[in-house]
């Protein structure tokens, strides 16, 4: 894979996004302009211009579609948090959240991402303070070698997310009552947790970790 | 991974119209499955037309009580709705047995209808394969095939369906809707996949450049219970080794409606019309299961190493029709 990353590098890339980060409606605009290619014979092109929100920083980039978001961060971007673990959405080192829900972010070509808000481990925390997830996993020892932490961090603030808006699970009893948070009990955040491996085998921790805050945020049971 | 161009649809017209005449066009969704088979070289496409910002992410109640659920609802979406949870259990249930929370949040509808068998060999661009490369052959006849087909399979393939959703749709008769050149028409979901045949390249019936815009439910039987139960390797986030949906409506210890349809056997979704059959107007006994889902199981032709199918797959749809058979309970 060979992606034309436009920018010089990724600060090149970052002062244009925050040039333009105030200004949600230039940024659209901008987007709808330099945008995918709309007409077919366009369609030939290999690359596109789009924006992507990472971290609360607006990125101008011009890609080579066959890139991932994986890559973006990685590569462009210089967010390495995300990891690479499979690249086939099987381990789930590379999760991160899009508009505010988990996915597998070596499965999404970026191309496709276009104007969409990203969030990875290193936009979790507020300056030195730590996400309560990530304290969480510092306090349980939630980790061997780390290399899977990222992405099962980022996983949970996903849990979190959709038990509070009252996803169901596998696991969730058929006849749970339905519109409110679900409880997430351990064999809840075991099931939810299942997209991502760790070979350290580090669950019983993580699993913890993800309970002790689920408790404190009140959607534990 | 090949380049190719891209194109943003902004109405279904257009992504039709951008496919027509381009056999190496292919519809994007969530890309869960085609990405990584791009990833592999088993998807070479030159041209991506990505149909997710298409106003087809809604679930609508119908007139008549049943559901139109659009093509870009996530897998995450759909297993959440209240309607579907209420009416439709057997659909929640299925759509949250498969895949990880990462995958539902991002796969659609129509993209889980689609989506590629997982065969070892299919996704293996260096094996022949008779669904990749027609007339190459199939070595999974003999060779890997635990997690492949007991029932309907060819000489030419023995893959299986991977989707657990496309099992329940079967056994709630929903329909598939497309739009293509040609304009739009409806095709029953039990329709929808194919047998192999001498044609294994050809997953379903879907014609060149037609995209799936919604799945329609019929209204729900109001007497009726349903349930999905998988049987698999680990206990998440894993494809089915067999797997069941049934709908199941006992009134006085009589069966009055039964529709059940089996996952991980076969090349599509396998409704099992002889097993209603035994199953109508039958009481409503385990002994009456294990009839109906023998009578259904009796056409199966295990290869050497998936003959463990036929008796989980009978257990799994007597477990489940005794299960739901049995009175409510309470609370």
């Amino acid at each position: 894979m060979q992606p034309t990353n436009q920018p010089a590098d990724a600060g090149g890339a970052r002062a244009a996004g925050a040039a333009r980060s105030g200004t949600g409606a230039g940024t659209r605009a901008g987007t709808a302009t330099a945008g995918p290619a709309r007409s077919a014979e366009a369609a030939a092109e290999q690359s596109s211009a789009l924006v992507l929100h990472v971290n609360g920083t607006a990125y101008e980039l011009t890609l080579d579609h066959r890139t991932t978001v994986l890559d973006v961060l990685r590569e462009h971007l210089g967010l390495t948090g995300a990891k690479k673990g499979c690249d086939h959405g099987q381990c789930g080192a590379c999760t991160v959240l899009v508009d505010g829900r988990r996915a597998n972010s070596c499965l999404m070509l970026a191309v496709a991402q276009d104007g969409r808000h990203i969030t990875t481990i290193e936009g979790l925390a507020h300056g030195e303070r730590l996400h309560p997830l990530q304290e969480a996993f510092v306090e349980r020892d939630a980790l061997q070698c780390g290399y899977c932490t990222p992405g099962q961090i980022c996983s949970a603030v996903g849990v979190l997310q959709e038990a509070a808006d009252g996803f169901p699970s596998h696991v969730t009893p058929a006849d749970a009552p339905q519109g409110g948070p679900v409880p997430l009990t351990v064999e809840e955040i075991r099931e939810r947790m299942s997209g991502n491996l760790c070979r350290c085998g580090a669950y019983p921790r993580i699993v913890e970790a993800v309970h002790d805050v689920s408790t404190d945020q009140g959607v534990a049971s | 991974m090949k380049p190719f161009g891209y194109l943003r649809a902004t109405s279904v017209e257009e992504a039709v119209r951008a496919a027509e005449g381009r056999p190496g066009a292919r519809f994007l969704g969530g890309g869960t499955n085609l990405v990584d088979l791009m990833k592999l070289g088993v998807e070479r496409p030159g041209l991506l037309i990505d149909v997710t910002r298409l106003p087809l992410d809604h679930i609508e109640e119908l007139p008549d009580g049943g559901l139109r659920i659009g093509a870009m609802v996530s897998n995450s979406a759909l297993a959440a709705a209240a309607p579907v949870r209420e009416r439709y259990a057997v659909l929640s249930q299925a759509v949250l047995s498969g895949a990880s929370g990462q995958l539902r949040n991002t796969a659609t509808t129509g993209g889980n209808l689609l989506q590629r068998t997982r065969c070892l060999y299919f996704q293996d661009v260096s094996k022949p394969c008779n669904k990749r490369e027609p007339g190459t052959g199939c070595p999974a006849r003999e060779g890997i095939h635990r997690d492949l087909a007991v029932l309907g399979h060819s000489p030419h393939c023995v893959a299986t369906q991977p989707s657990d959703m496309a099992v329940a749709l079967a056994a709630l008769d929903a329909t598939v809707h497309l739009h293509g050149p040609d304009g739009d028409r409806s095709v029953p979901v039990t329709e929808f996949h194919r047998l192999p045949g001498d044609h294994p390249e050809q997953d379903t019936v879907i014609r060149p450049g037609e995209l799936i815009t919604a799945v329609q439910l019929p209204p729900a039987d109001r007497g009726a219970r349903s349930r999905y139960r998988k049987a698999r390797d680990r206990a998440s986030f894993a494809f089915a080794l067999a797997s069941v949906a049934a709908v199941l409506d006992v009134r006085d210890g009589v069966v009055r409606r039964a529709a059940l349809a089996f996952g991980g056997l076969a090349h599509r979704p396998w409704r099992a019309r002889a097993a209603e059959e035994v199953l109508r107007d039958a009481p409503a006994t385990e002994d009456t299961f294990a009839r109906a889902a023998e009578a259904e199981l009796a056409a199966a032709e295990p290869l050497r190493d998936n003959g463990f199918k036929v008796p989980l797959a009978r257990n799994l749809a007597v477990a489940v029709l005794t299960e739901l058979a049995a009175p409510p309970a309470r609370g």
